[in-house]
């Protein structure tokens, strides 16, 4: 029983990132738009904050957001704007940003720091003492809190406010968009930006509350885990929270896997997380996916 | 001006790494751009062929590994004089590996409408962390020293081609299976099912000639075959056994490949050949002027979002928009 505490600990902390990309991956799938490039939006913003180097997290952060929004520009262009596939512009973006950090690290100094200051965990008193839970929901880095605040502020913009609908109205049926007079392309590229930037922004989690430092590749299909999380979460941002944790769980079981005695190959227990998605998609299928997905705007 | 003569200087030095690296010596172009080629052009012409079809297969990697993987099991158990049946059976098992691996992603596909983009992400990472598995466990070598297997036997071993080189048999199959699927997809009536599917998969079934689900996941089997036809072809005429990092990415630089072709089968070789040249000259690079190698992918990627901004919706749509107007032609 001792080893549940740290293991939900653990479990919230790698959900953290999971949960802010796949908040950000809903808004941009739900205005039609799929982005294959967030493995490549995690990434730089990884590396946008190690490299940033600051010594307060919350400009990392910064640094990240702005770098994960970067790739989305560029994904904006090519995919809304020039309305290429998106799914071929999305893997190429993921490798360009795989091989340009990988480039950029290898590039750097010699002498220059491999480990940058991670961010503290707020404590939350009281609450934090909460036997077993307490310490894996009330003492976390700020960023995990951000991360649910996010996903609740998504859930009611989408769906309580017309902007929302209006989002919504864009991947569903564009040309009934564009007939009511929004404007899909400025929609679909807003979208776009957010979320990458959140992309970013889980990179930068990544590296300033989990890792505290950087290593090539070190997104590991987390990019592409957030856009299934975002499948299985059924396009809603509650579901997307659900799924988060699932699976900030399964990854987290390769650090307690040795702690609880059991006799699993490391191998193994990294493939979890990848094997339950094909399961659960597989068993979940995909039901109520924007009509519009992955498809550029057809105009009569 | 002594820093701008040095910049100049450190340039020619590395154009003149990359050019030894790639194409520049007879031991790096018979041993290392066309050797890397084989693998690029074969999983290249099987990326082709799913986009063509409108599956987006990017489990080429993983398909890859697990061809890998069989060809070792089999040319592990095979005996040493089995002869040329032997090098059949092996590359055999790695093609129908690749294609089973593919197949998941398939029935995920038809029977639970999972994006294969997805899965066959996710299957790539089962399949690296599997390799990294088979070789420290089951399939390790006997003294358990190394992460790697024991070498497959003699039988099961594509021959060289020149034997100062390391080029080897597996050109000559890369060759024969681009034109095959070029002359599939342009001179059957299952390769124009597969193009109908991919320009449209709506109409190919509405037409009621089609049946769009199954073109699609065979189109999906059928590239997983040839990914998994590379990694057997990796074994057997590269490295003789199984180890971690046995491919450098081959499934990924394989969709710049089938792009920067346009998704023919054909210009698959001169492009395959191509990024072999940029990979092989970019570790010349690394090895002999400090530069990362990574630059290599940075540059594909580059290369794919060029040819993707300036020629169509997509490769398929360009291709078929095409053939649709020369069809048109001659009805």
């Amino acid at each position: 029983m001792s080893d549940i505490g740290p293991f939900l600990e653990a479990a919230v902390r790698t959900a953290t990132p999971l949960l802010i990309a796949s908040v950000g991956e809903t808004v941009s799938e739900r205005a039609g738009i799929i982005n294959i490039g967030l493995e490549g939006c995690i990434i730089a913003g990884a590396y946008a904050a190690f490299a940033a180097g600051t010594s307060t997290p919350s400009a990392g952060y910064v640094a990240a957001t702005l770098a994960g929004a970067a790739v989305g520009v560029l994904l904006a262009a090519f995919s809304v704007f020039l309305r290429r596939d998106q799914i071929i512009v999305g893997t190429a973006l993921t490798m360009l940003a795989l091989g340009a950090t990988g480039a950029l690290f290898r590039a750097r100094g010699e002498d220059a720091s491999l480990v940058v200051v991670t961010e503290p965990a707020a404590v939350i008193p009281l609450l934090s003492s909460i036997p077993i839970v307490g310490r894996a929901f009330f003492a976390q880095p700020a960023i995990a809190y951000l991360a649910l605040a996010l996903a609740i502020a998504v859930w009611w913009w989408l769906q309580r406010t017309h902007a929302g609908l209006s989002l919504r109205a864009v991947g569903d049926s564009p040309s009934a968009a564009r007939a009511a007079g929004i404007r899909v392309g400025l929609v679909q590229t807003g979208a776009v930006l957010f979320g990458s930037g959140l992309g970013g922004l889980a990179g930068g989690a990544l590296v300033l509350a989990q890792a505290g430092s950087f290593a090539e590749g070190m997104s590991a299909g987390r990019g592409f885990l957030a856009i299934a999380i975002v499948a299985l979460g059924r396009w809603r941002p509650a579901g997307v929270m659900a799924a988060s944790v699932v699976f900030g769980a399964a990854m987290a079981l390769q650090f307690v896997v040795q702690a609880l005695g059991w006799n699993l190959r490391y191998e193994l227990v990294l493939m979890i997380p990848y094997v339950l998605t094909l399961v659960a998609l597989g068993a979940l299928g995909r039901g109520a996916a924007p009509a519009m997905l992955g498809r550029a705007p057809v105009y009569d | 001006m002594i820093a701008d003569l040095s910049l100049a200087n450190d340039f020619g030095q590395i154009l003149d790494a990359f050019w030894r690296g790639s194409l520049g010596t007879s031991s790096a172009l018979f041993s290392g751009t066309l050797v890397r080629a084989i693998p690029l052009t074969i999983v290249g012409v099987g990326v082709s062929l799913a986009f063509r079809a409108g599956v987006f297969n990017i489990g080429g990697e993983g398909q890859l590994l697990l061809g890998a993987v069989a060809a070792t099991v089999v040319g592990l158990l095979l005996p040493n004089k089995v002869g040329a049946a032997g090098i059949i059976l092996t590359l055999s098992a790695g093609a129908l590996a690749g294609a089973a691996w593919a197949g998941i992603a398939a029935v995920l596909r038809n029977r639970f409408g999972v994006l294969e983009v997805i899965s066959t992400i996710m299957l790539n990472f089962v399949a690296a962390n599997l390799v990294s598995y088979l070789v420290r466990g089951p399939l390790q070598e006997p003294t358990h020293t190394y992460p790697q297997t024991d070498l497959i036997s003699a039988a099961a071993r594509l021959p060289r081609l020149w034997s100062e080189t390391r080029l080897h048999a597996g050109i000559l199959i890369a060759i024969c299976l681009s034109i095959a699927s070029w002359w599939f997809l342009t001179r059957t009536a299952a390769g124009f099912r597969v193009r109908a599917v991919g320009a449209s998969p709506s109409a190919a079934g509405i037409s009621g000639l089609v049946d769009a689900s199954s073109v699609t996941a065979r189109a999906l089997l059928v590239s997983g075959a040839l990914a998994g036809l590379a990694g057997s072809i990796e074994v057997t005429g590269v490295t003789y056994a199984l180890y971690e990092n046995l491919s450098p990415g081959y499934g990924f630089s394989a969709i710049a490949v089938a792009v920067l072709a346009r998704l023919h089968p054909l210009a698959v070789l001169g492009t395959a050949l191509l990024i072999a040249t940029l990979e092989t000259g970019a570790l010349g690079m690394q090895r002999d002027a400090g530069v990362p190698s990574v630059v290599a992918s940075v540059l594909e990627a580059m290369a794919i979002l060029v040819v993707i901004g300036i020629g169509g919706r997509t490769g398929a749509s360009w291709r078929w928009r095409k053939r649709r107007a020369h069809a048109g032609a001659e009805a």
